[in-house]
């Protein structure tokens, strides 16, 4: 059974079409790789699966049980995890803070519960560590690199159990050595099951992780092929429509 | 010896030294430190019981507020209105206890079909009565502000500075425009409330005190504080992420009023009358005293300290310009002068680090 669904999703702001009639599948433990030109679609179909946007038409399953995502936390009781493309970090809190933010730890009973720092400061700290990141999470974000922010915005993805993992150019501004380490990453992810969704420009990276890659041109999918049995040069021409679909 | 991962993680870039000094706050703290002990060699009156007493008494009126203000500026916002909503609660108080909601020949009802004289309570109301109907005044002006600016989506500027007319015309209504000196049977307890004094310090400093604890514990150790600095860091970031950003927002603004609220009643009672002037003027004031103790008005900081520190330091300013001998109208200048040296030095640290 798929994880989750779509069913001739539809997105319009008003007169423009960003997503036309887009059906898909994501299966447990694969990785998706969702190719496409500037302006294809990419990022408004991830974030109606992330609960930012309704759909203006379609369906979404999950499990086979229809959802209707209205707010993003919606999307996260589901177990469904996005990392935004801008990373939707507050600079003038540390990193910590930021990878809870939303879900900050408190202890004490009731009305006299606190923040639990300590614990949010240990369980960040692990998460980098588990990211082989350099990120202290004592730190301001303001004064972090774009790795180090990367590796909080990733972090936020491991809190919960997540059943989907959304990632929207998660190696667009980081090193190499960093990039090695959001795949491998990527690939701890789909070996504990989950289902990732790869925004990515980088055909390298698509190709190294990737199971599956979806080609969405002008708001269409034009192409959903097994990795192997495609090829970088299949996947730009989709991309920039020297070939019609595949 | 190379160093792991781990040591790396566990790394700390301040100890608590170089924590505070990174912080305006204390250096303003320095700065009024430094000019109090200048002002107590210089001066035969600075030191003396009786005007640290008038000091220590006259910032918390200016602090109270500076502390709700503080919470609307580490969201991004501004609130215009407090001059005129401590105004406007301080005549609701003085209405109300009063007991005689009609002055003079012309009645504030009769626009409104109502006949005069109407009673609220029978020969004025409780001091009870009278604080619950001034602090439920701030409150609702506080929802409106709030609503208006998160759910309608106005600028904080544009709404408050609207509220700022509006509530002084309202509690120039509501007074008929004249000086209220009496307050019915609960008199003596309102002038004791605002003037009195216990262990030989005024009581507005205690409530200064409670309060700025309570917002303190509450910008550091709560939820809703920490929700407060994302929504001033990232507000779409705090959206996104599952913050109750539109609810928080109005909840800001109806602390905000409700410390103006506050800062009325104590006021009122100090000085034992009320004025269609109360409080003019005091929302810039409060704002500077906000802005001096490390508040920044694009949002993301500010602390409780900073809020009586900036306020103490306004206060400080006044009283020396007397007691030095200078004409009382440079205060401005000076007052205007700290604001920008507050905050040029905060960029110049922020400008070396960013390097």
């Amino acid at each position: 059974m798929a994880v989750l669904e779509l069913g001739n999703i539809s997105k319009h702001f008003g007169a423009i079409q960003a997503v036309n009639d887009v059906s898909l599948t994501l299966e447990a433990g694969q990785v998706v790789g969702l190719m496409g030109d500037n302006g294809a679609g990419k990022s408004t179909l991830v974030k109606m699966i992330a609960g930012n946007f309704l759909p203006s038409h379609g369906t979404m399953h999950m499990d086979g049980r229809e959802i209707v995502l209205h707010r993003p936390v919606e999307a996260r009781r589901h177990g469904i995890e996005i990392v935004h493309q801008d990373l939707a970090l507050c600079n003038n809190l540390t990193a910590a803070a930021n990878v809870f933010l939303g879900r900050e730890l408190r202890r004490g009973v009731g009305p006299l519960s606190v923040l639990d720092y300590s614990t949010m400061y240990r369980r960040a700290g692990q998460l980098f560590a588990e990211l082989k990141s350099e990120t202290r999470p004592r730190d301001l974000i303001k004064q972090m690199s774009g790795g180090q922010r990367q590796a909080v915005a990733i972090a936020r993805t491991m809190l919960s159990k997540a059943r989907i993992v959304l990632m929207d150019e998660p190696t667009a501004a980081i090193s190499v050595r960093q990039v090695a380490e959001v795949l491998n990453h990527i690939r701890h992810l789909r070996d504990q099951g989950i289902a990732i969704v790869l925004i990515s420009h980088r055909m390298p990276d698509v190709f190294s992780v990737a199971d599956r890659v979806i080609v969405l041109r002008r708001g269409r999918k034009v192409a959903d092929k097994a990795i192997a049995s495609t090829s970088p040069e299949e996947v730009t021409g989709l991309i920039t429509g020297a070939i019609e679909a595949a | 010896m190379a160093i792991t991962l781990d040591q790396t993680i566990a790394q700390r870039q301040h100890n608590w030294r170089s924590s505070l000094l990174a912080h305006q706050t204390f250096w303003v703290l320095l700065v009024i430190i430094a000019y109090s002990l200048f002002l107590y060699f210089t001066t035969n009156a600075f030191g003396t019981g009786a005007n640290l007493y008038n000091i220590t008494r006259n910032f918390t009126f200016t602090a109270i507020i500076a502390l709700g203000m503080t919470l609307v500026i580490i969201t991004g916002g501004i609130d215009l209105s407090v001059g005129s909503v401590l105004c406007l609660c301080s005549m609701v108080l003085a209405v109300t206890m009063h007991g005689d909601v009609t002055f003079g020949p012309y009645n504030w009802l009769t626009p409104l079909g109502l006949e005069g004289p109407y009673t609220v309570c029978e020969g004025g109301c409780s001091i009870n009565t009278g604080i619950a109907a001034a602090l439920a005044t701030a409150l609702l002006v506080g929802a409106l502000n709030g609503i208006m600016i998160a759910y309608v989506g106005f600028p904080p500027f544009v709404v408050t500075l609207g509220m700022l007319s509006i509530a002084r015309s309202l509690g120039m209504i509501a007074s008929n425009n004249q000086t209220v000196f009496q307050f019915g049977p609960d008199h003596e307890k309102l002038l004791a409330l605002g003037g009195g004094a216990t262990f030989g310090i005024s009581n507005p400093v205690f409530y200064t005190l409670v309060l700025a604890a309570i917002v303190g514990f509450v910008l550091r150790w709560s939820r809703f504080g920490r929700h407060v600095f994302a929504i001033g860091g990232n507000e779409h970031a705090a959206t996104l992420t599952g913050i109750p950003v539109k609810p928080i927002k109005v909840a800001v603004y109806m602390i905000c009023s409700f410390t103006a609220g506050i800062a009325a009643i104590v006021e009122t009672g100090w000085l034992g009358a009320v004025t269609t002037n109360i409080g003019a003027g005091m929302e810039l004031q409060v704002i500077a005293a906000a802005v001096i103790g490390g508040a920044n008005l694009a949002g993301g900081s500010g602390t409780a300290l900073g809020a009586l520190v900036g306020a103490a330091l306004i206060e400080i300013i006044r009283n020396s310009l007397g007691l030095l001998g200078i004409n009382a109208f440079w205060q401005g200048s000076f007052i205007g002068a700290a604001i920008l040296l507050a905050v040029l030095f905060d960029r110049l640290r922020n400008f070396r680090q960013s390097e």
